[in-house]
């Protein structure tokens, strides 16, 4: 017990403590967590908040404006929104994280690899990437979802194929400088494998510049999920995605403004929470880690 | 010479990219469900007849021979018929390329325009209030669906004030210029915020120089020495991030087309999707792929050309 006690005061003691850090983070960081926090647990406790269910219909509440029992007003078939944007954040939520760390997490390891040893595997996997940028994104994920059929299992799929394009890049790119330095010379000097060496000795240098990317990539995902909804390609109805609800209220945009304008709103905070976080990453940890905006 | 050496090593470098783009519009179509010519005969031909389908489309062959096949009708401007309109792809693609190309055009142009007095505030008022409140405006704007920023542009200025058009494309140069404004404005808004950032950081390098350094000591104003000697330096790598964002914008041109009704590449796409016309499918697949890839050469060959001091490598 007394030993733990005094590794405890010695690392505190070093590394300034977890709360000292805390202090010291980017506001924008604190303030992008706070956002995204708020929304994520507007999501969750939905049902505690609107007695409303966002699918549910009622023909004689139909397009009715905000008020106090229908904050954000109903739409076309009388659904409630508030709910339907509350429960939304869920989706929205769901989509940007899966189809950004799943893709992450492989493009890098490929990267990684592709970085380190070289030869025809890295050939191979950079022509591919070269092939997939070629492309402009959006395109090729909707030429893709014209194969499988619209939906958001085949938009995962879709996803998954394109996107850790990106990261591999990153991670190739970062592995070239990497690979030369001491702390690598000295694990291959002990006579550790590749695949212990880029896993447990590289990867973890590499993942810094990946994670300030990844809050940018987060959203984009998020308005290309809502940008393929929007066009009937994604996320089905009667699902409450923000984009689906902003496509709902496209033929009411004179009536009932509520219904397209409403929804955009959540996206644009959700947005604007990740770009923070990002910013924040990015100060927090140096110059080098650029970000998109 | 050593500038007609890097154009030539680019070329060769496209190959390989080439040839990726033109097999994934290829395989496209073999990806696909089902098989054509049943599709075709409804499945009551007699084998007999199918055999004799299957030879006349080249289908009996190996794969790389249908490649290549497909590879010489596209060099020959054949990429088939569309399904939907019974014209050949060709023909429906390279008109609406023009749409397409004057949204992006437009769309850019009020990019810049916003971006250089944004990023010359933000610059010279560099960590201020007013630099964090630019840098915060360009993330809200970078997180707003251009769908929903499309709508709410044309419900404020189309539907109620009634200023601008809310579909098509217009008669016209000025009719463009007037139709394409709404849509132009959201690639815009959309854009800037990413050119901010990076002429605002190439603008705050070249602050640094010694020769800005020179025009200041010479009494020039600040604001003359941002316009004339720091500006035309910093916008170089700017007009670069534009053209690499090409294919971004191609993206986002698509969903703003469809918002608008604008007959470009874009809405033909959505359009071909929701009709499963497959072979114009994989005629725009082939177009997109090959007008992304000769952007990007045009922009590193442009940036070699403009500064002499790129290295050739």
């Amino acid at each position: 017990m007394a030993e733990t006690e005094n590794i405890t005061v010695i690392s505190s003691v070093t590394h300034q403590g977890w709360l000292y850090k805390l202090r010291s983070w980017p506001f924008s960081l604190k303030m992008g967590i706070v956002i995204v926090g708020l929304v994520a647990l507007l999501g969750i406790l939905a049902p505690l908040l609107t007695p409303y269910d966002p699918i549910a219909q009622d023909y004689t509440s139909a397009l009715l404006p905000p008020s106090v029992q229908h904050p954000f007003g109903t739409d076309n078939i009388g659904r409630d929104l508030f709910a339907r944007v509350l429960y939304g954040a869920r989706i929205d939520l769901q989509i940007g994280l899966i189809t950004t760390y799943i893709p992450l997490l492989y493009g890098l390891a490929l990267g990684a690899i592709a970085g380190y040893v070289g030869g025809w595997f890295d050939t191979l996997l950079m022509r591919l990437v070269d092939v997939a940028i070629a492309f402009p994104f959006l395109v090729l994920i909707i030429v893709i979802l014209a194969i499988l059929g619209p939906g958001i299992q085949n938009m995962y799929i879709a996803v998954f194929a394109v996107a850790w394009t990106m990261y591999a890049r990153l991670a190739r790119a970062d592995m070239l400088v990497i690979r030369e330095q001491e702390y690598m010379l000295a694990a291959r000097a002990l006579g550790f494998g590749p695949l212990r060496i880029v896993f447990r000795h590289a990867l973890p240098n590499l993942l810094a510049p990946s994670l300030v990317f990844s809050m940018s990539d987060i959203v984009l995902n998020i308005l290309l999920a809502s940008s393929l909804s929007f066009l009937g390609m994604g996320v089905q109805p009667p699902a409450p995605e923000w984009g689906a609800i902003v496509a709902d209220g496209r033929d009411f945009l004179l009536q009932a403004w509520w219904i397209t304008s409403l929804p955009g709103i959540a996206i644009v905070i959700t947005g604007l929470g990740f770009s923070l976080i990002g910013d924040g990453l990015s100060r927090l940890l140096g110059q080098r880690y650029i970000q998109t905006v | 010479m050593r500038l007609l050496g890097y154009i030539v090593r680019r070329l060769i470098q496209m190959v390989p990219v080439l040839i990726g783009i033109t097999l994934m519009a290829f395989l496209f179509v073999k990806f696909l469900p089902g098989d054509p010519i049943l599709i075709l005969t409804g499945g009551k031909a007699s084998p007999a007849t199918v055999a004799a389908l299957r030879a006349k489309f080249g289908l009996d062959q190996p794969l790389y021979i249908q490649y290549l096949f497909f590879l010489r009708n596209a060099i020959r401007g054949d990429l088939g018929t569309s399904i939907l309109q019974r014209d050949p792809v060709v023909d429906i693609v390279v008109e609406r390329i023009a749409p397409s190309a004057f949204l992006i055009a437009y769309g850019s142009l009020i990019a810049i325009l916003l971006t250089i007095p944004f990023s010359i505030i933000s610059a010279m008022r560099a960590d201020q209030p007013i630099d964090h409140g630019i840098r915060i405006g360009g993330m809200v704007t970078f997180a707003m669906p251009s769908f929903w920023l499309g709508l709410l542009l044309m419900l404020l200025f189309g539907l109620k004030l009634k200023l601008f058009p809310i579909s098509g494309w217009g008669e016209g140069f000025l009719g463009h210029l007037k139709y394409l404004f709404m849509p132009s404005l959201v690639i815009g808004v959309y854009l800037a915020p990413m050119l901010i950032q990076s002429l605002r950081s190439s603008l705050l390098e070249i602050m640094q120089a010694e020769y800005i350094e020179a025009a200041r000591a010479k009494g020039l104003s600040p604001l003359r020495v941002m316009l004339k000697h720091v500006l035309r330096n910093a916008l170089i790598p700017t007009v670069t991030i534009l053209a690499v964002n090409i294919g971004w914008l191609i993206g986002g041109s698509v969903v703003i087309e469809t918002v608008f009704s604008i007959p470009g590449l874009g809405l033909l796409l959505v359009r071909s999707v929701n009709y499963r016309d497959y072979p114009t499918i994989q005629g725009l697949t082939l177009v997109f792929g090959v007008l992304v890839m000769s952007v990007n050469l045009l922009a590193d060959l442009s940036y070699a050309i403009i500064d002499p001091r790129v290295v050739y490598e």
